[in-house]
């Protein structure tokens, strides 16, 4: 079963790195960019049948590794 | 006294930290990261550098290493523990110091020296600075902006755990002396206990006035008090 993790900066938390290619993209034209925030995406596999276990079980990393809860907003998606 | 620094892979300050130790008297060892016991230590030092290449964040896959349940327990029965750098990333990855350590706000690699305020002096660690001395240390980081949520900045200020502040070489804290963007200029706190301190700048190369100067010394010297 596989999944798709996507991590954000939570909404009051700077994100330099999006401000940058936000900027970036308006000098190039792109004149209708309203705001831009920079995230990761995992996808993970889990050897595992039942949906509802396995979201657990990415749920877990997530919250034990993959995301930072003081900084970060995190959503789980099967792919 | 005895101290203990943990080794990484990609920890490139650790020998820095062995021989300024070894210069101010404690008698340390080096323990790897895959070690599952701890020496018997009265420090154990998290040392600068960039563990396991900064993957997926600084500090996170460092902070879940085997010897690190053991830094854990030795730090919840009062054991001394000094983060520097990517050593305070790791503790805030461990969760031993609350609040994280985001991007420069310039985005850039700063390395300098800069002037810090020794914010309380009442510590195992800092004992030997005068209040609100001002010392001269450097910083070398990508990942330096400290950052935490309210109630931890409220409890930073009422328990008196912020350690140092970023300040100009008159001792101005505000923002042209705060060099990454730190909520309030923070350059290190303590835990609660105050037995754990985090610290972005590098106390540990300013041992020697050949190469810098000693406005580190004393971080060392107060230990032995």
């Amino acid at each position: 079963m596989k999944f798709s993790v996507i991590i954000t900066l939570k909404k009051d938390v700077l994100d330099p790195q999006g401000k940058v290619v936000q900027n970036t993209l308006v000098n190039m034209g792109m004149s209708n960019l309203k705001s831009i925030r920079q995230g990761k995406h995992f996808e993970i596999e889990v050897d595992e049948n039942d949906q509802s276990t396995a979201e657990r079980k990415v749920d877990m990393m997530c919250k034990k590794l993959l995301v930072n809860l003081i900084i970060e907003d995190y959503k789980i998606y099967k792919i | 006294m005895k101290s203990s620094v943990i080794v990484f892979p990609g920890s490139n300050c650790d020998r820095d930290i062995a021989i300024a130790l070894e210069k101010m008297q404690f008698k340390n060892q080096m323990v790897w990261h895959k070690e599952t016991k701890l020496p018997k230590t009265d420090l154990i030092v998290v040392p600068g550098g960039f563990s396991y290449g900064d993957y997926l964040r600084s500090g996170a896959i460092a902070g879940k290493s085997f010897i690190i349940d053991e830094v854990i327990k030795a730090a919840n029965l009062g054991c001394l523990v000094l983060g520097i750098c990517n050593g305070f990333q790791i503790l805030t990855e461990t969760g031993l110091l609350k609040g994280t350590l985001l991007k420069n706000k310039n985005l850039k690699f700063i390395n300098k020296d800069v002037n810090l305020k020794v914010m309380n002096n009442y510590t195992r660690f800092t004992n030997k600075y005068k209040k609100e001395k001002i010392l001269k240390i450097n910083i070398a980081h990508n990942e330096g902006n400290f950052f935490t949520d309210a109630n931890h900045i409220e409890e930073l200020k009422k328990e008196n755990l912020i350690a140092f502040k970023y300040c100009d070489e008159k001792g101005n804290i505000n923002e042209d002396s705060n060099p990454n963007g730190s909520l309030d200029n923070i350059a290190g706190i303590f835990n609660t206990n105050k037995n754990i301190l985090g610290m972005m700048p590098h106390p540990e190369r300013m041992v020697d006035e050949l190469i810098s100067n000693k406005d580190g010394v004393n971080l060392f010297s107060s230990l032995f008090n």
